[in-house]
């Protein structure tokens, strides 16, 4: 584990450095009380818009709420719904895909234009739809962003299957007798297991742009508990011109937080499965 | 060719009934019905109103009956009633239309401009710093939220250059010059990431046909580096590049969602946004539906043109 670890370090530097920001902001969202300097949702009405300094390291907002501990706060939800829709995501399109793939005609009849159906629409269009029809909610907003990814992940893991199920090593394993589930959790899930990791690391970082943007409208995880997206959210806009460091902050951190994870997908790309390219 | 087009117009028809039952049933499932979230809003109920207004949205009748009386009215082009603004949705659409068309033509120019020129030099100069460089510029794009980039520029306007962007709509015949000015920063906004997805594919697409023996051979025969790179690679790594216009498109189209919320410009996606918010469900059910029919249109619209450009691809 540790060698593979060491290897991926030395082949792929960016990809490493990917995932240490990765770390870092997953510990700093676990251990956020630690992290902070403040209470996230206090609200100070003598110390609005302080800008940056030794206090308060990031300045404070509009209601005088310290910007550096909301974002470290922030982090859980970025991360929460990341790493959940991207698992989500990938487990359920994962086996829809392996349905499909191996499952004959007969589910390809039924799961295709489903499929093609949900991938038809825009990731986010789709994912406001859903949380203007459920409501706004953490639940919601994980709903809202996993569905959409399952076509995408489906549709990369029935091509997969659909051209291991020919190869000598199944044949082999059908001569031998084996059944299909056999073939299927034995042979086929662990050579999808690669491009599959690969796909989830891309797709987290269009998980975090989407709860970003959905908060950003006010259709993302609602009041009080801090998020990135919520933070740009329109009436941050107003006092931009006012307090630059409202507006930049909260967005460095979803950019540096997407760009690690790009380039942990990336590398892992290059790493795990060198034919796929996306 | 004729086979294959009524194949792909009878897929595409059958996608958009798919798309139709989702967009109806997802706004069904909503926890109470239409009418009562619009009599929530509007903070009072009257009981003989109330009902009206279930009649109006067919809610008293059979919910398949709904979903083809629906789906006819959808056919003929009317997108119901707006409760925010008591006047037909398509009355408020309507001009809409062309200012989110712009932006989306723009934005794709801007992606094309900035996509395509970057993802050949990173793959006729791979591994140099000018590849690397081009690399993080793409990746950089992949990882910014539209919005923000859109408020970054916004912000570097008026504090560095002190030149506050007009936030009032111009139309293209009182002031070109101002129109196009207003359309030019969130075109860059909502451009940039389509423009880094486009450059790296073009990158990995150019890579793999620069290694091909008939781009060797035309080296060997001495030709321009110019010719090689355009004439025999870009041409033949253009497909792929294509599709990726083609499924970015759909992705723009998200894009534009709260691009056109931050620039403030009045197109059909802020009114989606405005819509929700307002809880105007049969407007944000037709709107939907109206972009779900873009959306397939267009993909119908990349898959022919691929005939044109790969004299390979045979339909049949």
């Amino acid at each position: 584990m540790s060698a593979d670890l060491r290897r991926f370090a030395q082949h792929n530097p960016l990809g490493a450095i990917g995932g240490v920001i990765m770390l870092l902001t997953l510990v700093a969202a676990v251990a956020a009380n630690a992290v902070s300097t403040h209470d996230p949702t206090r609200t100070d009405a003598a110390h609005t818009f302080l800008p940056p300094g030794s206090s308060h390291w990031l300045g404070t907002d509009h209601l005088g709420r310290d910007i550096y501990s909301r974002i470290v706060h922030g982090a859980r939800i970025s991360l929460a719904v990341g790493i959940t829709c991207s698992g989500l995501g990938g487990v359920v399109g994962g086996l829809l895909g392996l349905l499909t793939g191996y499952g004959g005609r007969r589910a390809e009849l039924i799961m295709l234009p489903v499929l093609d159906v949900m991938q038809a629409f825009p990731l986010l269009v789709l994912a406001l739809v859903m949380t203007a029809a459920l409501g706004p909610s953490l639940v919601t907003v994980i709903v809202a962003i996993s569905v959409p990814l399952i076509p995408r992940v489906a549709r990369v893991v029935r091509a997969m299957t659909l051209s291991i199920r020919e190869t000598s090593y199944v044949e082999a394993a059908l001569a031998m007798g084996a059944n299909s589930a056999r073939i299927v959790l034995r042979h086929i899930l662990p050579n999808t297991m690669a491009p599959l990791i690969v796909l989830a690391t891309a797709q987290l970082g269009s998980a975090i742009l989407v709860e970003a943007a959905l908060s950003f409208l006010g259709l993302g995880v609602p009041e009080p508990y801090p998020s990135w997206g919520r933070m740009l959210s329109v009436s941050a806009a107003e006092f931009a011109v006012r307090a630059p460091w409202v507006v930049i902050f909260p967005g460095l951190a979803i950019s540096l937080v997407v760009f690690a994870s790009n380039l942990l997908g990336d590398g892992l790309r290059d790493f795990l499965d060198p034919r796929l390219r996306i | 060719m004729r086979a294959y087009l009524a194949r792909r117009l009878g897929l595409a028809a059958l996608t958009l009934v798919g798309m139709s039952v989702v967009v109806f049933v997802l706004l069904r499932v909503a926890p109470g019905n239409i009418v009562d979230l619009v009599f929530q809003s509007a903070g009072y109920v009257d009981l003989a109103q109330k009902q009206r207004l279930a009649h109006e949205l067919l809610l008293d009748r059979p919910i398949a009956v709904q979903y083809l009386l629906w789906a006819g009215q959808i056919l003929h082009g009317d997108l119901g009633p707006s409760y925010r603004y008591g006047r037909p949705a398509w009355e408020i659409v309507r001009p809409r239309i062309p200012v989110t068309i712009e932006l989306a033509i723009l934005a794709l120019l801007v992606s094309l401009a900035v996509g395509l020129p970057t993802g050949i030099v990173s793959a006729t100069r791979q591994n140099t710093g000018a590849d690397y460089a081009l690399r993080v510029f793409s990746l950089a794009g992949l990882s910014m939220p539209a919005f923000w980039l859109g408020m970054v520029i916004i912000l570097v306007l008026v504090r560095v250059f002190g030149w506050i962007p007009s936030m009032l709509y111009v139309s293209a015949h009182t002031d070109l010059r101002a129109h196009l000015l207003l359309f030019l920063f969130p075109a860059l906004a909502a451009g940039y990431r389509s423009a880094a997805l486009i450059s790296r594919m073009t990158r990995s697409s150019m890579l793999e046909v620069l290694r091909e023996d008939y781009v060797r051979t035309a080296w060997a025969k001495g030709l321009h580096a110019r010719t090689v790179v355009s004439r025999h690679a870009l041409q033949n790594a253009l497909l792929p590049i294509v599709t990726v216009i083609g499924t970015e498109f759909t992705f723009l189209i998200g894009g534009l969602v709260v691009t056109e919320t931050v620039f403030n410009l009045p197109g059909v996606a802020k009114y989606l946004v405005e819509a929700i918010l307002w809880r105007d469900y049969p407007v944000v059910q037709n709107l939907v539906m109206f972009i779900a029919i873009v959306v397939v249109v267009t993909n119908l619209a990349v898959d022919l043109l691929y005939a044109r450009l790969d004299p390979r691809v045979r339909y049949g």
